[in-house]
């Protein structure tokens, strides 16, 4: 049964494929960067003796990506899960909207053609799991990254969806909205706030997709967080520098 | 996203810590990159930062976490190469082939080290009179150079640089990836014996009589003088045959779910390690063994890797921090300038618990590689400033006096005159490198402190 990986460069895919190769799995290591998507996938191999494959993939090249999912069952044989972990924070709101363009296509757009693609083929075999990475910047839109914030919050809708549609078909869907974690995208940022390791990360969601859960957060106190600030009034928050 | 995050740096013994621009790559771009991004400042790479001193330190420059450059690329089971990017660590590996029924061939006393660290300091184990040193056991080494090239060297291609590169301290270049002859074991437990040694002539004794063991190393009392000077504990063991049991009783067992816990959480207070505290925990650690020879199955971790259960062990010295001097002398019958140095210690008192000794076997090694003929011994000391430097000073003396050397590895103050006289190839390396990066964009403080980098800048 093999695992593909998107987005495989983060070090919390990377993780992630540790984590099923570890288990067994034939992993598929797609990522933008194909030379290494290579290392990586030989890396997994070296480690855990299972096969593995790799592939340039890139979130925006949507017309491709029904093919791509049927070129990745062609060599590894069925998809048993399918790992969205792809995304593009972008320059902020404060750069052109080329830049909100590209977090929105990468984020949003891109994230739900390939789980289109492969929710079309799971669908079809009644089998499978889908895992979105989202953020927790996706439940409240706030003046430092509402474009960010707004494309995860979206692929967040569109996976409760995709979740009540899939699961009278034996499909099963897992969101999982993410905190800090120490990755590229984190590195020397000052957060006040403990930054998970994209390894505790990897073991947390890899105990989640086990016993199949509809979603979560990691680190998980951020649930709490979040909850107080959905609970704060607009009136209130939108005079907040967040 | 921003590249260089500016973070305060140490090594292990937490003296000096200095500010550098770091980034963490976690891939090969990412460090060509960086390369390029450095502007006009000078680069070094830095592992695990388990070296000491100031090796992987670069006041004010730019410095490559390497940790995240960790793909295992390719391994043969028929023979046991393996070829890894530099930032895979001893214990990576460790986990990764030990159930396969392969270990690294040279093991330092902690498993958190990068093959890149083990390679620029071209590390030695307790096997070093069998085995040699790290490199010795590196056949090609892949090299980002000073001019932005990967080179891939070893000893047919550009073998000068290989030459340089391994116990090169990080001033070649970066290093990308590199093949390791990883060796076959049975399985995951070492077949040991202490020996309770009274002095010094005694441990030379032991050590004489324990050629057919592998691995040997000894603890050393250094707050004994008098005739019970070099008191100390003997280990000497083997990786076990296949079909081995552990010895009831033995830690290894319980160790992996204790491990976790014992973490020393902050700084002790710097009185902690004092000369009466020293003096006990010495005696205490002494008595434990029974005159005599013991013999044991142990699990490997507590063989080679004792100080790895306690994380953070570096923080009971203090926010003081602690020095680690470390020499090499050749064999001399005897065994003036030991007797020198611990005499030395015993007279000012600032001896510490961990003092270790062993004999190294005859193979030289070139270039800054430290191991020589003769006999090491490695001793931590609490940070007691301006006494502690002078002290150090006076054995720089003996231990060239007698033609040895202290291990840059472990150093944050050695002269550069000291230096250049305990180190006989340094021209010929300085050639090389000056060859491949003649504007030395590779630089560490220590390399500043000893003349090798920055001189013509
Ligand atoms: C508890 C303890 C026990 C030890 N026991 C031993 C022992 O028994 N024998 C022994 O020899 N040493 C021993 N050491 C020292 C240790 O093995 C070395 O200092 C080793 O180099 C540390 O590796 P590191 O990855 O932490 O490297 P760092 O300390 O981070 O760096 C060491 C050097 O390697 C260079 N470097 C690191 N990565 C690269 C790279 N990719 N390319 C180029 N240069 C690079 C750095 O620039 C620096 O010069 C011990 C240390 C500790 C803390
Ligand atoms: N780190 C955090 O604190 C945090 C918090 C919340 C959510 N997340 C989410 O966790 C996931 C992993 O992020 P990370 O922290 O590991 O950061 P990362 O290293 O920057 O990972 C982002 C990944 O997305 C890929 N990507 C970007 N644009 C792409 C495109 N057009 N096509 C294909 N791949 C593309 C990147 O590929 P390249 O290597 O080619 O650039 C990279 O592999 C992301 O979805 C992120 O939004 C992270």
């Amino acid at each position: 049964m093999s695992v593909l990986i998107l987005g495989a460069t983060s070090r919390i895919a990377q993780q992630l494929a540790h984590r099923f190769g570890e288990a067994g799995h034939a992993i598929f290591v797609a990522a933008r960067d194909a030379d290494e998507a290579a290392r990586i996938a030989a890396d997994v191999a070296v480690r855990y003796r299972v096969p593995t494959a790799s592939a340039g993939f890139d979130a925006r090249a949507f017309e491709g990506h029904p093919a791509f999912v049927a070129d990745v069952e062609a060599q590894l044989g069925a998809l048993e899960v399918a790992i969205i972990a792809f995304g593009d924070m972008g320059a902020g709101p404060t750069a052109d909207f080329a830049d909100a363009h590209r977090v929105i296509d990468v984020n949003f757009t891109g994230a739900a053609s390939i789980a289109e693609a492969v929710a079309t083929v799971m669908e079809a075999r009644g089998d499978g799991s889908i895992i979105g990475l989202t953020s927790v910047a996706g439940d409240r839109g706030r003046q430092s990254n509402y474009v960010y914030g707004s494309a995860k919050g979206a692929f967040g809708l569109y996976l409760q969806g995709l979740r009540n549609r899939l699961f009278s078909k034996g499909v099963h869907v897992m969101t999982v909205k993410l905190g800090f974690v120490d990755t590229r995208m984190t590195f020397g940022m000052e957060t006040g706030l403990p930054v998970a390791s994209p390894e505790a990360v990897s073991r947390a969601l890899f105990r989640a997709w086990e016993r199949r859960e509809d979603a979560l957060y990691y680190p998980r106190f951020w649930g709490g967080i979040m909850g107080v600030i959905k609970a704060i009034p607009e009136r209130i928050f939108k005079r907040l520098s967040l | 996203m921003e590249r260089w995050s500016e973070l305060e740096l140490h090594g292990w013994g937490r003296y000096p810590r200095l500010r550098s621009a770091c980034t963490r790559p976690e891939r090969v771009s990412e460090v060509h990159a960086a390369l390029a991004d450095r502007g006009a400042d000078p680069l070094l790479a830095h592992g695990l930062g388990r070296s000491y001193g100031d090796a992987a330190l670069l006041e004010g420059g730019k410095v490559v976490l390497t940790r995240r450059l960790d793909r295992m690329l390719d391994f043969d089971p028929a023979t046991g190469w393996v070829r890894c990017e530099a930032g895979v660590s001893i214990e990576d590996l460790v986990n990764t082939f030990l159930p396969r029924g392969f270990f690294p061939p040279v093991v330092p006393g902690t498993q958190f080290v990068t093959l890149g660290g083990a390679i620029a300091n071209d590390i030695h184990g307790k096997n070093h009179h069998v085995d040699g040193t790290f490199c010795d056991h590196i056949r090609r080494v892949e090299l980002l150079t000073a001019a932005g090239a990967v080179v891939v060297c070893d000893a047919d291609h550009e073998p000068e640089l290989f030459w340089a590169t391994v116990g090169g301290l990080g001033l070649t270049g970066l290093i990308l990836s590199c093949e390791l002859k990883l060796v076959p074991v049975a399985g995951p437990l070492i077949e040991m014996e202490s020996v309770r040694v009274e002095n010094l002539d005694h441990f030379f004794a032991v050590s004489a009589e324990s050629a057919a063991f592998t691995h040997t190393v000894s603890w050393i009392d250094c707050v004994a003088r008098g005739k019970s000077m070099g008191r100390g504990i003997f280990m000497r063991g083997r990786h076990a045959a296949a079909g081995a049991q552990a010895s009831p009783g033995v830690l290894g067992g319980v160790i992996d779910a204790v491990s976790p816990l014992m973490q020393v959480p902050m700084d002790a207070p710097n009185w902690l390690m004092n000369k009466l505290t020293m003096r006990l925990f010495n005696e205490a650690y002494y008595r434990k063994q029974p005159h005599g020879t013991t013999a044991q199955i142990s699990h490997y971790a507590p063989f080679f890797f004792p100080l790895d259960f306690v994380r953070d062990w570096n923080r009971v010295y203090g926010d003081r921090g602690l020095l680690q001097y470390q020499l090499v002398v050749p064999p001399d019958p005897q065994h003036r300038a030991i007797r020198q140095v611990l005499e030395a210690i015993t007279e000012t008192g600032m001896g510490s618990f961990l003092a270790v000794i062993k004999e190294f076997g005859d193979r030289a090694h070139p270039g800054l590689s430290f191991p020589q003929p003769g006999v090491t011994l490695a001793l931590d000391f609490p940070n007691h400033g301006r006494p502690l430097l002078d002290l150090l000073d006076r054995l720089d003396r003996v231990v060239l006096d007698a033609g040895g050397r202290v291990y840059l590895g472990k150093d944050a103050r050695l002269s550069r005159a000291a230096f250049e006289q305990m180190y006989p190839d340094l021209d010929r390396w300085r050639g090389v490198r000056d060859r491949w990066d003649p504007q030395h964009v590779f630089q560490s403080s220590l390399g500043r402190r000893l003349g090798l980098s920055g001189v013509r800048r």
